[in-house]
C-alpha cells in the first residue's frame, strides 16, 4: 500500500526554545549552496526575515484523536499543508518544519504515525532541536517545554558555545545527557553545523536503526574507560555545588534530572514474542504519557531476524529488520526517553518476557 | 499488480469500448462539468476543458496548487496557494475573484445557485453574494470544509470540534454543532434536513439540522474523501471501504438506527463516487483504477474502466446525465456518452 521510502518527501522537524536559533539554522539550510529546494513550514509569529519561495505559515493547530487517548495529539495544520504542498511534487526536494520556541514536538511526530496520506507522501527524518549553550541550563529548570525538545530530539545543536566557558560547557552537555544520551549532539556557534549532520538523519527510519548505544560512547570512545572516574549525581535543588571544579579532563558528568530520564534495557538471552508484544503494547497504552520516545531491537527466540521497533508516547511501529549476521551478537536492547519513568516496573515487565 | 476478479472481467456488462479517452497529461485532483464541458482541475495552474467529442482546452487559472475548487454547473471556482480566488465561466474566461491580502492559501471554496460565492483561508471564511460587498467571520480553528445550505443564505463551516452555521445577512446568529475532532469536508442534504461531515478519522459525523441530534457513521476503513447525495437526496454514497456505502437519508431520522446499503464490492478501496443527477445510478472509481457504474435498487454493475491504471481520482455526471467524465490520479481520463 504505501510507497517506498525512498520515493517519500524527508521532513526535518526543528524545534528549541525561544531564542536558541531556530531561524539562524534555518536560514543556514537555506542559504548554503546544496543544489536542494526546502519547502518551508513555519508558525506564523515568526515571520522574520526567511528567504525562500516555497514558505507556509502553519497555525500549530492540534487536535485530540476521537480514540480516547489524550496524548494522540495531531497537527491538524500540517495534515493540511502537506496534502496542498503534494500538489506541488517535484517543485521541492524535502521539507522542513520549524515549530515555535514552546511546542511540544510529539503532534508533529504523531502525525506521521496516524495519518494515512501523510505516511504515503512523507517520511519524518528527524527532530533536530536547537538549545542554547548559556541558558539551557537554565531552562532546564524552569520552562518543561525546553526539557520535552531536549527528551525528544534525534539530533541536538548545541549553540552559542562561544557565550560560555568550557566548565559551563561541560555542565550543560552533562544535563542534556542526563535527558538524553541517545541522540547525536554538535557543539556549533551561530549554528554552525554540517547540513548532513542535521539533514537526511533517517532517525525514524526503521531500516537505519542499527545500534542503541549513547551518543558520547559512540563519539569519545577513548573516553569510555576513565568515564567512571567522573560519576557524579547531582540534583537540580542543588546547583550550587557545581561551581566547585569537578572537571577532570574533560571527561563526563553524570546528571540524573528529576523528572526527565532515559532507560535502557538489556537482555542477551533471547525474548519470548508472544509475552513481549502484549507487554509493549500494554506498556505504552498504560504510561505512554510519560514515555516520549521508545525504540528497540529485538532477538525473539526461534526468529532468525532483527525486529526493531520505535514509539512516540502511545504510538508504535515496529517490522522485521534483517537476518541476524552469523558474528552479530544476539542481544535485544529497547531504549525509552520519558518523564517519571517507572523504571523498576518496566524492568520487572522486561525480566518476564525472557523466553524461559 | 493488480487483482484478478473473473467475475468482473468475464461476465459484467460492459461499456468500456464506448468510453472516450482523454490524456490530460498532468495529475487531476478534481473534476466538475460546466455545461456540456468537463472541467478537469490539474493539481498545478491549469484547468483543462474538454467537450464532448474531445475538444480539449487548457486554461491557466493560478500560480501554483490549485487547492480547491466548486462548481454550480455553470461557473468553477478554484482556490490557490497563490492566494487567489478565480472564476472560470464556460466560455473559458477567467475572472480573478478575490486575492488574500496576506496571500495565504485558499483551502475551500464553495458556490451557491444564485451565484454568491464563499471561500477560506486558515481561520477565517468570506462570501460574496452576486451583487454584494464581502463579508468574512473567523471561527476558533482552520475551516477544513465549507458548504452552501441550498436554500437561503447559510453557510457550514467545518473545524475542530464541530460546524459553525453561518447567516452573513444576519449579525450574530452563528449556531454551533459540537463533536469532538477534526471535520473537514461537509455537505447540506439537498432538503435541508441533515448536515453531514467527513473527518480526519474514518468516519462521518452528521447532525439533524431541526434538532441537532448527533448521527454517527463509522466503521470506514480508510478516510472519506468523496460524498455524493443520491438522486432525490435518497441517500449519501460514500468512498474509503471496498464497497460503495450508502447511507440512507429518506426518513425524517435519517440513517440514525439504520444499516448502509454496501454496493459493488471489490477488493480495492472506493476512492471515488458520483451520483446520477436524474436516475437511480451512481458511478464508482476505485483505487486500482476501476470504474463501475452501479444501480441503487439491486447492486447491478457495469464496468466502465478495467483495473490496472493510477487510482481513480474524479469522476462527474452532466447535469443532464447524459455524460460521464472521470480521471485517474495520474490525469489517464475518459468521457462516456450514455
Amino acid at each position: 500500500m504505501s510507497e517506498p521510502t525512498a520515493d517519500k518527501i524527508p521532513v526535518t522537524v526543528l524545534t528549541g526554545y525561544l531564542g536558541a536559533g531556530k531561524t539562524t539554522l534555518l536560514n543556514r539550510i537555506l542559504s548554503e549552496n546544496h543544489g536542494k529546494k526546502y519547502a518551508v513550514i513555519v508558525n506564523e509569529f515568526g515571520e522574520i526575515g526567511i528567504d525562500n519561495d516555497l514558505i507556509i505559515g502553519a497555525d500549530e493547530e492540534v487536535f485530540e484523536m476521537n480514540n480516547g487517548c489524550v496524548c494522540c495529539t495531531v497537527r491538524g495544520d500540517l495534515v493540511r499543508i502537506l496534502d496542498g504542498l503534494m500538489k506541488r511534487k517535484g517543485k521541492f526536494d524535502a521539507i522542513i518544519v520549524e515549530t515555535t520556541g514552546l511546542a511540544d514536538p510529539a503532534p508533529v511526530a504523531q502525525t506521521f504515525f496516524v495519518d494515512e496520506d501523510v505516511q504515503n507522501n512523507a517520511r519524518l527524518d528527524a527532530v533536530v532541536t536547537v538549545a542554547d549553550a548559556k541558558w539551557l541550563s537554565e531552562r532546564l529548570k524552569d520552562a518543561p517545554e525546553a526539557k520535552n525538545q531536549i527528551a525528544f530530539a534525534d539530533v541536538i545543536v548545541l549553540n552559542k558555545t562561544d557565550l560560555v566557558s568550557k566548565p559551563e560547557l561541560t555542565e550543560v552537555e552533562a544535563r542534556i545527557r542526563g535527558i538524553n544520551p541517545y541522540a547525536k549532539l554538535h557543539r556549533t556557534e551561530r549554528c554552525k553545523v554540517a547540513l548532513s549532520d542535521v539533514l537526511e538523519r533517517g532517525a525514524f527510519d526503521l531500516d537505519r536503526i542499527l545500534e542503541l548505544e549513547p551518543d558520547f560512547l559512540e563519539e569519545d570512545e577513548h573516553d569510555h574507560h576513565h568515564h567512571d572516574h567522573d560519576h557524579h549525581h547531582d540534583h537540580d535543588h542543588d546547583h550550587g555545588h557545581h561551581h566547585h571544579d569537578h572537571e577532570h579532563g574533560h571527561g563526563l558528568k553524570h546528571y540524573h534530572d528529576e523528572d526527565m530520564q532515559s532507560l535502557s534495557l538489556r537482555s542477551d538471552k533471547p525474548l519470548d514474542p508472544d509475552k513481549f508484544m502484549p507487554w509493549l503494547q500494554q506498556l505504552v497504552a498504560t504510561e505512554g504519557q510519560k514515555i516520549l520516545r521508545s525504540k528497540g531491537i529485538l532477538a525473539f527466540t526461534g526468529d532468525d531476524d532483527r525486529y526493531v521497533f520505535q514509539g512516540v508516547h502511545m504510538m508504535l511501529e515496529g517490522n522485521h529488520q534483517r537476518k541476524w549476521k552469523p558474528d552479530e551478537k544476539r542481544e535485544s536492547r529497547l531504549v525509552f526517553i520519558g518523564r517519571e519513568l517507572p523504571e523498576a516496573m518496566i524492568r520487572e515487565g522486561f525480566e518476564h518476557c525472557i523466553a524461559a | 499488480m493488480t487483482d484478478f476478479d473473473p467475475r468482473q472481467q468475464a461476465s459484467i456488462a460492459t461499456v468500456t469500448d464506448q468510453v472516450r479517452p482523454v490524456s490530460i497529461g498532468a495529475p487531476v485532483s478534481a473534476l466538475f462539468f460546466i455545461g456540456d464541458r468537463a472541467a478537469f482541475v490539474g493539481d498545478e495552474e491549469t484547468v483543462m476543458l474538454v467537450a464532448s467529442d474531445g475538444d480539449k482546452t487548457a486554461v491557466t487559472v493560478h500560480g501554483g496548487a490549485i487547492l480547491s475548487s466548486a462548481s454550480d454547473g455553470k461557473r468553477l471556482i478554484t482556490g490557490g496557494d497563490d492566494g487567489k480566488v478565480v472564476a472560470l465561466d464556460a466560455k473559458g474566461e477567467t475572472t480573478v475573484m478575490a486575492t488574500d491580502a496576506k496571500r495565504r492559501w485558499i483551502d475551500n471554496v464553495a458556490v451557491h445557485s444564485d451565484g454568491a460565492v464563499a471561500w477560506s483561508a486558515g481561520k477565517t471564511a468570506f462570501v460574496r453574494a452576486q451583487k454584494g460587498e464581502e463579508k468574512s467571520f473567523e471561527v476558533p480553528s482552520t475551516v477544513g470544509g465549507l458548504a452552501f445550505a441550498p436554500k437561503g443564505m447559510r453557510l457550514a463551516l467545518a473545524h475542530y470540534n464541530g460546524v459553525t452555521l453561518w447567516f452573513p445577512n444576519m449579525a450574530g446568529s452563528a449556531q454551533v454543532l459540537e463533536w469532538a475532532g477534526s471535520h473537514l469536508g461537509v455537505t447540506f442534504s439537498p432538503d435541508n434536513k441533515f448536515l453531514v461531515t467527513s473527518m480526519h478519522e474514518p468516519a462521518l459525523h452528521g447532525w439533524r439540522l431541526a434538532d441537532a441530534r448527533h448521527m454517527r457513521m463509522t466503521g470506514y476503513p480508510a478516510r472519506v474523501k468523496s460524498v455524493s447525495w443520491t438522486v432525490g437526496g435518497k441517500g449519501l454514497a460514500t468512498s474509503g471501504a471496498d464497497t460503495v456505502i450508502v447511507w440512507p437519508f429518506a426518513s425524517k431520522d435519517g440513517p440514525m438506527g439504520k444499516e448502509p446499503a454496501m454496493l459493488a464490492p471489490l477488493q480495492t478501496r472506493v476512492s471515488a463516487v458520483a451520483s446520477h443527477p436524474k436516475q437511480d445510478i451512481l458511478a464508482a472509481g476505485y483505487d486500482n483504477g476501476t470504474i463501475l457504474l452501479v444501480r441503487l435498487e439491486d447492486g447491478a454493475e457495469i464496468l466502465v474502466r478495467r483495473d490496472g491504471g493510477a487510482p481513480v481520482a474524479a469522476l462527474a455526471w452532466n447535469a443532464k446525465g447524459t455524460l460521464l467524465a472521470f480521471a485517474a490520479q495520474d490525469g489517464d481520463a475518459g468521457m462516456l456518452a450514455l
